[in-house]
């Protein structure tokens, strides 16, 4: 288990518990059980003081957290039959952004993430999630594969941004983006996007513009990451916490805004903690955004879409 | 204080208050450092004589020299909720959006209007880089949804000439939305067939880049503009190397295919109408017959410390 530096407390009595059972197996005459059962109570009671009260900057840290299951972990548990594609049949395949044809509880869906890897061999190749030119080319093509057979799209979000490298600014990333977004706005089947750790800005709308959009508890969403933020409004990267707080970029406050539909809870201690429940969960989440959108044609769910981003911001404010 | 500071200071003072040098009469071209006369660099729309350095121009100046005789008419802009996050860094997020209004004498960073050019009807739409930093929020996604909306009701093209440094962070997600809900105002013009123009100009970046700012029929940047997506301190951070010469500048992104033209500014006007025309099936315009733009050049720019005239009718 990775300890965030906020989980310290949590990870001493841990820690103790575990040694005493250590102490216990080495020394067959001891009896622990007791003493470890009280710490493993201590320790629970310590893990949900800690979750209930997260700041913004220590839900950046949970959306962060390396063993928050990924989107490979969730089509691999969620979808059937799943058919990777790749390419951008322009230039290269980009790994920062998987998708394919799969079945969602046997219905044919499209499903397209991006993926961050989950070791250094796999985080190089999927370049920490962060998407190049190809990757958003990719999705758009698939995209237009999903309107052409009628199949619903379903986007996992996860990315700390798009690609700053200078290939991607040749290529036009923020062409790519542009058109990415244009995409989701204008194909006619249902669009459901999932925040499942970080939505980085527009890296993450490239793949969100959709009819329904939620995210898990723990997940952030941001215009820019807080320690950009607070490079450029304080002039100090180390106040990302006031910049955090400040952005609003949690679940909560989104959905108060009006900026997301829905939060999939997270089992206690995080999605990291318990990856089969959440992801469980987000599969009950995007059931249920499934059918609110089925039976809709083809021109409602477009108009429904582009109207719910025009009202953005004008309706439901809480002021 | 004593009898002598009494007595010799205000004489000091007003030695120094009478000497009453007009200033601004003179502007550096941050390019090539020659010294510009005020009324030389106005006539040239802020394009430095030596060097043809594009300096800034506001909205309002670049419109007085567009449009015919220099009339053209505000397009109303629905107003955004002022501070949906109650937004403070080192300063309170409203008190930033008042200097910038007071310095600019504009509501927000994009000005919408409409007009003839050359005759030809079009809805125009221009974002103002002084007011904090071009930035999108809210108001800005209204003026884009506005300009494209009256564009389709009077069936107008529209040319929307950009300059942004990306999203407002003072608006957090809100601002972000943006990038969706403008695309659906690029949308409706598609849609409706109508041409939609855009002019890239120095610098435009970020959010901006990666939405309405490259979604145009057509793109056209005026030279060397900055043009990008990501900023160059925080590419050569990531990929720990220097960038080359002219990276993200409008003729390296005309080279690497992600523009159709770079315009001179002084030529921008007479480029947008006979494309214009053409995409709108209208006979071509009768030179000689061109009613001239405003006589009265642009204020010096804003990076040259020169005061800009604050218009009557835009008092936020």
């Amino acid at each position: 288990m990775n300890y965030l530096e906020f989980e310290k407390p949590l990870a001493e009595i841990e820690g103790k518990a575990e040694e005493l059972r250590a102490m216990a197996r080495s020394n067959s005459g001891m009896d622990v059980v007791k003493e470890a059962e009280a710490l493993d109570r201590k320790a629970e009671t310590a893990l949900r003081d800690l979750y209930k009260t997260l700041t913004a900057w220590q839900k950046c840290q949970v959306a962060r957290h390396p063993d928050r299951p990924h989107c490979r972990d969730y089509i691999t548990q969620l979808f059937t039959e799943y058919t990777s594609l790749a390419g951008d049949r322009a230039f290269a395949e980009d790994e920062a952004v998987m998708g394919g044809i799969a079945r969602f509880n046997d219905q044919p869906v499209l499903v397209i993430g991006h993926e961050k890897g989950n070791d250094t061999k796999t985080r190089i190749e999927r370049n920490f999630g962060m998407a190049r030119p190809e990757g958003y080319r990719k999705a758009i093509r698939l995209m237009d594969i999903a309107d052409r057979f009628r199949l619903p799209v379903i986007t996992l979000v996860d990315t700390p941004g798009a690609y700053p490298g200078k290939g991607a600014e040749e290529r036009g990333q923020a062409e790519a983006i542009a058109r990415s977004t244009e995409k989701c706005l204008s194909i006619g089947v249902p669009l459901i996007s999932v925040v499942i750790g970080e939505g980085g800005s527009g890296g993450a709308v490239a793949l969100a513009s959709a009819n329904r959009v939620a995210m898990l508890e723990h997940s952030v969403y941001s215009v820019i990451s807080p320690e950009g933020c607070a490079s450029i409004l304080w002039k100090d990267a180390e106040r990302m916490r006031e910049a955090a707080e400040a952005l609003r970029l949690t679940a909560q406050d989104l959905q108060n805004l009006g900026v997301i539909d829905r939060i999939v809870k997270e089992p206690l201690g995080g999605a990291q903690r318990a990856p089969k429940e959440t992801i469980e969960a987000v599969g009950k989440a995007i059931e249920a955004m499934l059918k609110e959108l089925s039976g809709k044609t083809p021109d409602a769910l477009i108009r429904d879409r582009r109207q719910k981003f025009l009202d953005m911001g004008s309706k439901g404010l809480a002021a | 204080m004593n009898w002598i500071s009494n007595y010799v200071r205000p004489k000091i003072n007003s030695l120094f208050s009478r000497r009453e040098v007009p200033e601004n009469l003179w502007t550096k071209c941050p390019e090539c450092g020659t010294m510009l006369f005020h009324r030389e660099l106005a006539s040239n729309l802020n394009v430095c004589s030596s060097c043809d350095h594009h300096m800034a121009i506001s909205p309002r100046d670049r419109f007085k020299a567009l449009f015919d005789l220099g009339i053209f008419t505000e397009v109303k802009v629905p107003d955004a909720v002022a501070d949906p996050l109650h937004f403070r860094d080192q300063k309170r997020y409203p008190d930033r959006v008042k200097a910038a209004q007071k310095a600019s004498g504009e509501k927000d960073a994009m000005l919408v209007v409409e007009g003839d050019v050359a005759r030809t009807p079009i809805v125009a739409a221009a974002q103002d880089f002084s007011f904090m930093a071009g930035s999108m929020g809210m108001y800005v996604g209204n003026a884009i949804i506005a300009a494209a909306e009256r564009a389709v009701q009077m069936r107008r093209p529209l040319v929307l000439f950009s300059a942004s440094g990306g999203a407002r962070m003072q608006e957090g997600m809100l601002s972000l939305m943006q990038m969706p809900r403008t695309t659906v105002a690029v949308q409706m013009l598609k849609e409706a067939k109508l041409p939609y123009i855009v002019v890239l100009t120095h610098p435009t970046t970020g959010g901006v880049t990666a939405s309405y700012a490259m979604l145009g029929d057509i793109q056209i940047a005026e030279p060397n503009a900055q043009i990008g997506f990501a900023g160059a301190r925080v590419i050569e951070q990531t990929i720990r190397e220097k960038l080359p010469e002219g990276f993200q500048r409008a003729e390296y992104l005309l080279d690497h295919g992600m523009l159709d033209r770079v315009v001179h500014r002084k030529a921008m006007r007479e480029e947008l109408v006979t494309l214009i025309r053409m995409l709108m099936n209208l006979p071509p315009a009768v030179k000689g017959d061109l009613p001239a733009p405003a006589e009265a050049g642009p204020a010096p720019p804003p990076d040259a410390e020169a005061v800009t005239a604050v218009p009557e009718d835009s008092k936020a």
